[in-house]
């Protein structure tokens, strides 16, 4: 619970708000161990592990984070959070506002990857922690990495940004708005209070995560998992679900759309668009990076075309031009986007290689 | 490590003898990392190795080594005129398709470039020429079918090359089983490390 209120570049101010956190492994005396993970579009606070009542709960990273595993808990003191505006325990939209008395709904402000950072360092305030060995995420995590090396250079000694993009393409944005669409023109969604009518914009929401999950897969790896499979063997000439892929993807928006948030979506996805650290210089990358002190590890996938590894370089390179110190790997991998959440042995080599180093700079 | 490395690679030795101080690096195919590696503990040089495979790129990460994942011969362009003291290609220009344009790229990207390779001059090499074969050598560990090396040269050769870019070469360095080679270099050395700039 944080009750010091946050101003969002936006202008909005929220007055109070809780973040929920997860933390994993032990803080070392002097509080130099410390891994801050953030979470793209759908993540949360359970980054790995399960609870004690509830084994099949599995964290969205556990391959990456764990006793041993790259991101070594028995080294690092790692913390996960919902970001502020998610709908996993943190205040968001869905949840009460103490002044009304009902959910936020649309009176949630706008958030950005900056105000993110903000309340995140509010956090490391919380737990004592003046310096993180490492600030790292994917996608939309990736972007809040970096946002800390510009907002933050002294806190942090190493970014690792995934999967990730100094600002979304044009085309990007525009699958970002199909998914807002889809959910904002859902009859069920009242203009963001649906709350109060006791309805869920599901049909919206379902679609928005179908869209989103056909960019997060390759063309290649789709063809392989489900082809031209049909789901009966035969054409029945009609529109019910027939190719196997059609099935695969209602699962998945069903599933999404039974428990995330409407409105958090919305705001993901707009914090993803705004992201772009150059706009305030004429779009001089080079400029927005001579803040950041940090090293980097820079990581992309060769057939996520959503976070192309095109994009990474341009990180690379603005990060060579100010003569930072940055490793980049291209990791050959089948899976699109979603590469980044996937075992692969090289890209666990890389990682791994890349945390031992840090875990040598400080004593356990 | 470091003694091992230098028996190991005595152009190594040679490339560090001319790079001063605190210089910054580019070290284009630079392999595990090592070459990068000895010359931050014996040069404290801030330094960016460029390299293709996975295993060496994690291999570098291993070594606390800079390294950047691309093909060396489009990859140099990402790099800003004169962002280097030096650049390095150390073993490789024998594998390099593009010789001439890389050549070049080389003394636009550092103040100054230094190349090391095997002299096909060398007269064990010309001995198994003349004998009716393709030479096979510590230097040119490789079959005729299986080399990657499709630029081999003398070192006359080179110092052609160079003179045709406009490049002036500032020092050379040949050496035989570790040993510096003074006289007949072209014929008695079997690897030349080579120090030059842009003639300007």
């Amino acid at each position: 619970m944080f009750d010091t209120p946050l101003t969002f570049k936006s202008g909005a101010v929220l007055p109070r708000y809780e973040l929920m956190y997860e933390t994993y492994g032990t803080l070392n005396a002097d509080k130099s161990n410390a891994i801050l993970i953030c979470h793209a579009l759908s993540g949360h606070h359970h980054v790995a592990g399960y609870y004690f009542d509830d084994a099949k709960n599995l964290g969205w990273w556990d391959n990456m984070v764990g006793p041993g595993k790259p991101i070594d808990t028995d080294k690092f003191f790692v913390i996960g959070l919902n970001n502020l505006g998610g709908c996993h325990g943190s205040t968001g939209p869905s949840s009460n506002d103490p002044l009304t008395g009902k959910q936020y709904g649309a009176s949630f402000p706008v958030i950005t990857v900056e105000d993110w950072v903000e309340s995140q360092a509010r956090l490391a305030d919380r737990l004592g922690i003046t310096q993180f060995a490492a600030v790292l995420g994917g996608s939309l995590g990736g972007m809040q990495a970096m946002q800390w090396a510009l907002s933050y250079p002294e806190r942090l000694r190493h970014v690792l940004a995934i999967a990730t993009a100094p600002h979304l393409t044009a085309q990007n944005i525009a699958f970002n708005d199909v998914a807002r669409s889809a959910i904002l023109t859902d009859p069920d969604f009242h203009g963001g209070d649906f709350y109060q009518h006791g309805v869920v914009p599901t049909r919206g929401l379902r679609l928005a995560r179908m869209l989103g999950h056909i960019t997060y897969l390759s063309d290649d790896a789709m063809a392989d998992k489900f082809g031209r499979e049909l789901r009966t063997g035969k054409l029945n000439f009609s529109y019910d679900i027939e190719f196997q892929i059609e099935s695969y993807l209602r699962y998945q928006g069903d599933k999404f759309a039974a428990y995330f948030d409407a409105n958090t979506y919305l705001l993901m996805t707009k914090a993803l668009d705004y992201f772009d650290p150059a706009r305030e210089l004429d779009g001089n990358l080079n400029r927005a990076f001579a803040a950041a002190k940090a090293k980097f590890l820079v990581v992309s996938f060769t057939t996520d075309w959503r976070f192309a590894p095109e994009r990474s370089r341009e990180i690379v390179h603005a990060l060579l031009h100010n003569k930072r110190d940055v490793s980049y790997a291209e990791i050959t991998s089948a899976h699109g986007h979603d590469s980044f959440l996937m075992q692969d042995a090289q890209y666990f080599a890389v990682m791994r290689n890349y945390l031992n180093g840090i875990a040598r700079e400080f004593s356990v | 490590m470091n003694t091992s490395i230098i028996q190991s690679r005595p152009d190594f030795a040679a490339i560090a003898a001319w790079i001063p101080q605190g210089s910054s690096v580019l070290d284009l195919g630079c392999g595990d990392g090592s070459l990068l590696r000895y010359l931050r503990e014996t040069r404290e040089v801030r330094g960016y190795g460029v390299e293709i495979s996975d295993a060496n790129i994690a291999a570098c990460i291993a070594n606390n080594v800079n390294v950047i994942q691309n093909d060396l011969e489009s990859g140099i362009a990402d790099f800003e005129d004169a962002s280097f003291d030096f650049v390095i290609l150390s073993q490789t220009l024998q594998a390099t398709r593009n010789t001439e344009s890389l050549m070049q790229e080389i003394v636009r990207v550092g103040r100054e470039g230094i190349v090391s390779f095997p002299n096909f001059g060398y007269w064990k090499n010309r001995l198994q020429v003349m004998l009716g074969n393709m030479p096979v050598s510590d230097e040119l560990p490789y079959q005729w079918y299986d080399t990657p090396n499709v630029h081999l040269c003398t070192l006359d050769d080179f110092e052609f090359l160079c003179a045709h870019l406009e490049i002036r070469i500032l020092a050379r360095h040949v050496m035989a089983n570790g040993n510096d080679v003074i006289v007949m270099p072209n014929l008695r050395g079997s690897t030349a490390v080579y120090r030059f700039r842009r003639d300007a």
